[in-house]
């Protein structure tokens, strides 16, 4: 196949919003507690409970929907724990971050070998299916990949639409977002500088559950160990590339997964049989890094990330 | 609430925070153990005898405790300098990568002059893996977290195509593993018959050499200076970087002579599951050794006492390991928090 074949195929844009699907919905967490003034380094622990709590929810008789929901309870307990240790406390945002994922990994695993023990291949479930809609769905290219994925992918846009309003027009969005940048003024309004960082960084991880539960329940149906397999990280580094802001964020998780759908495709061309295929299974890693350096000169970073607010203290 | 610093801290408050820590770390533990429909009791007591019930498990504990003892050293150094190295488990591999391409009889070398060479050229390589990362934090205002994590995945990647390229061992069988290591490059064994290799004096003798570089040296100074505050050491006249880079090189190389020691030492070879996550493992004994270096020995053999215990343990008992995964990353959790309250009081608004 022509690469320039494979950029036009309606195919590879399907897979590409396929996979940025749940980098989507861990991003938007990820922003959400960084505007707040939280680096939430747990998200990797988070999106591999999260990944096993929806599915074994479904796997236990739940409806798919109750699923998403029990992965979203959970990654928010998860956050409240993250919470209550790193704002109130305002313990080091990167040692508690390690630790949550380092926690919620080791309990997720745990849980597994509890709930199923002996078993030499994890159970399947029956994953969300395909939705088309009509009339939209029959567009050439754009069509198949934008309006016949899963009801999650959708949720996924909707997530994106919602995070921004809320963000930027409504007076909640005015507070989470003065949390991020100037502590001390939300304060002198009257308001509680801890409750807004603890309720954001729980809402965000809740959708960062729900990214890793698209992984069990839309992109596959069932669980492995090593499936999250460092997308909270990239998902950090997409919301450095993103500026904070959720639609630039959104841009950059599509373009991060065009990417890595581009590179599985490649590897079946006459260019995958000469180049190893470890090489191209670090280009998605390679890649975050090279925005990093390439956004963290402009970025906008919100004032008070990762500075702990203590009343009283200015 | 609010936070208010105890300017004469008293006795118990200055124990009982970490201890009520270490009681709440097993509690949580026995709960789990009990909701697996395992006894808490003999959970524990099966997890003490499989880490020094015997010669044998005493032994495989010192030896699951090197290659903890040089990350945890490595991170310690670090997060000192608030350098937050989270890429220890790609700078093992780094110095692992090393010790296989020279001491798999490339240099023709008696082992005296043969080990000394490998195990700085394994350092070096690991210095730079971090060096990369640090570079990226000073030049262009990187977080080193994420990029450091990253390399993990990529140094992995890297080992795996070594593995299964270049460095594959020909009499392999096809799996992807290196050759043997010649004899000339093995770490000889402390004492003859037991199997405890010369990897862990190495270990020792690191940390010795940490606890002088921070007690006695003007870097030792420095790192600490520019951890607490890079503005005011700056301001003191400090060359913040340059203080940054040399604590990566020396982190980077720490955490190299893990890899080393585990191929030199322990293994004789080198495949893709050398490490099972002691990078990472090394931030919870940093941080339970309080970044002390000869606190990090205490807390490497603390660390992998649990985890050899809760191997032997889990054989026998049927509860899974990953329980002994679970105390550790609370431990490391609550005495974050226990170390904050030896120093703080909890005040209501």
């Amino acid at each position: 196949m022509d690469l320039f074949d494979i950029l036009i195929s309606a195919s590879f844009w399907a897979a590409a919003i396929r996979i940025a699907s749940p980098l989507i919905f861990a991003t938007m967490g990820e922003l959400v507690c960084e505007r707040a003034g939280v680096l939430n380094l747990g998200i990797e622990g988070i999106m591999v409970a999260g990944a096993f709590a929806g599915w074994i929810a479904v796997w236990a008789g739940l409806p798919l929907w109750g699923g998403v929901a029990v992965a979203f309870a959970v990654g928010m307990a998860l956050g409240g724990v993250h919470g209550i240790l790193s704002v109130p406390f305002g313990l080091s945002q990167h040692v508690v971050g390690i630790g949550m994922t380092l926690l919620a990994t080791s309990l997720t695993f745990y849980t597994y070998r509890v709930v199923l023990p002996e078993v030499s291949s994890p159970p399947k479930i029956e994953a969300f299916q395909a939705f088309e809609i009509p009339f939209l769905s029959k567009i050439p290219v754009l069509g198949p990949a934008l309006f016949a994925q899963t009801p999650l992918t959708y949720a996924a846009f909707v997530l994106v639409i919602v995070t921004s309003l809320v963000l930027y027009r409504t007076p909640l969005g005015l507070a989470v977002r003065a949390a991020g940048e100037n502590p001390s003024a939300v304060a002198a309004q009257g308001l509680s500088v801890t409750a807004i960082r603890i309720g954001a960084v729980m809402v965000g991880s809740g959708f960062m559950a729900v990214g890793g539960a698209f992984l069990t329940m839309s992109a596959f149906d069932s669980f492995f160990f090593d499936m999250v397999n460092g997308r909270g990280w990239i998902c950090i580094a997409l919301v450095v590339f993103g500026a904070w802001k959720p639609g630039k964020a959104l841009l950059g998780a599509i373009l991060f997964a065009a990417f890595d759908a581009f590179q599985i495709r490649l590897q079946q061309t006459p260019i995958g049989a000469v180049v190893p295929y470890q090489v191209f299974l670090m280009m998605p890693y390679l890649l975050s890094i090279l925005a990093l350096v390439v956004m963290s000169r402009r970025a906008e970073v919100p004032a008070a990330l990762m500075v702990p607010f203590n009343k009283g203290e200015r | 609430m609010r936070l208010e610093p105890i300017a004469n801290p008293t006795l118990p408050r200055r124990t009982l925070p970490p201890a009520l820590a270490l009681i709440a770390t097993f509690a949580v533990a026995a709960l789990l153990v009990m909701i697996a429909g395992g006894n808490p009791a003999d959970v524990f007591g099966l997890i003490f005898k499989g880490a020094f019930g015997s010669k044998f498990a005493l032994l495989e504990t010192l030896n699951r405790a090197t290659p903890l003892i040089f990350t945890g050293l490595a991170i310690a150094v670090a997060f000192r300098a608030k350098l937050w190295n989270i890429g220890a488990e790609a700078q093992l591999y780094a110095g692992a990568v090393v010790t296989v391409v020279l001491g798999t009889g490339a240099l023709p070398l008696p082992a005296p002059i043969l080990l000394p060479l490998i195990a700085v050229a394994a350092m070096a390589a690991g210095a730079l893996v971090l060096f990369i990362p640090a570079l990226m934090k000073t030049r262009f205002g990187v977080d080193e977290v994420v990029t450091t994590l990253l390399f993990n995945f990529i140094f992995l990647l890297f080992v795996s195509y070594l593995l299964e390229g270049p460095l594959k061992d020909p009499m392999g069988m096809g799996w992807p593993k290196s050759a043997r290591l010649v004899p000339e490059a093995r770490l000889p064994r402390i004492i003859e018959g037991l199997r405890l290799h010369w990897g862990f004096g190495l270990a020792l003798i690191s940390a010795a050499v940490i606890w002088v570089i921070d007690a006695k040296t003007t870097l030792g100074f420095e790192m600490r200076a520019v951890g607490q505050n890079a503005e005011a050491a700056r301001f003191a006249g400090i060359p913040v970087t340059k203080v940054i880079l040399k604590t990566a090189v020396l982190s980077g190389g720490l955490a190299a002579l893990a890899g080393f020691s585990e191929v030199a030492g322990l293994k004789g070879s080198l495949t893709l599951d050398l490490s099972p996550g002691y990078g990472y493992t090394g931030i919870v004994v940093a941080m339970l050794a309080l970044l002390h270096p000869a606190g990090v020995v205490v807390a490497a053999l603390f660390v992998a006492a649990i985890f050899v215990g809760a191997d032997s343990m889990s054989r026998a008992a049927g509860v899974p390991s990953y329980i002994a995964d679970i105390m550790l990353a609370t431990a490391l959790l609550l005495m974050v928090l226990a170390i904050l309250l030896t120093k703080f009081r909890v005040r209501r608004d």
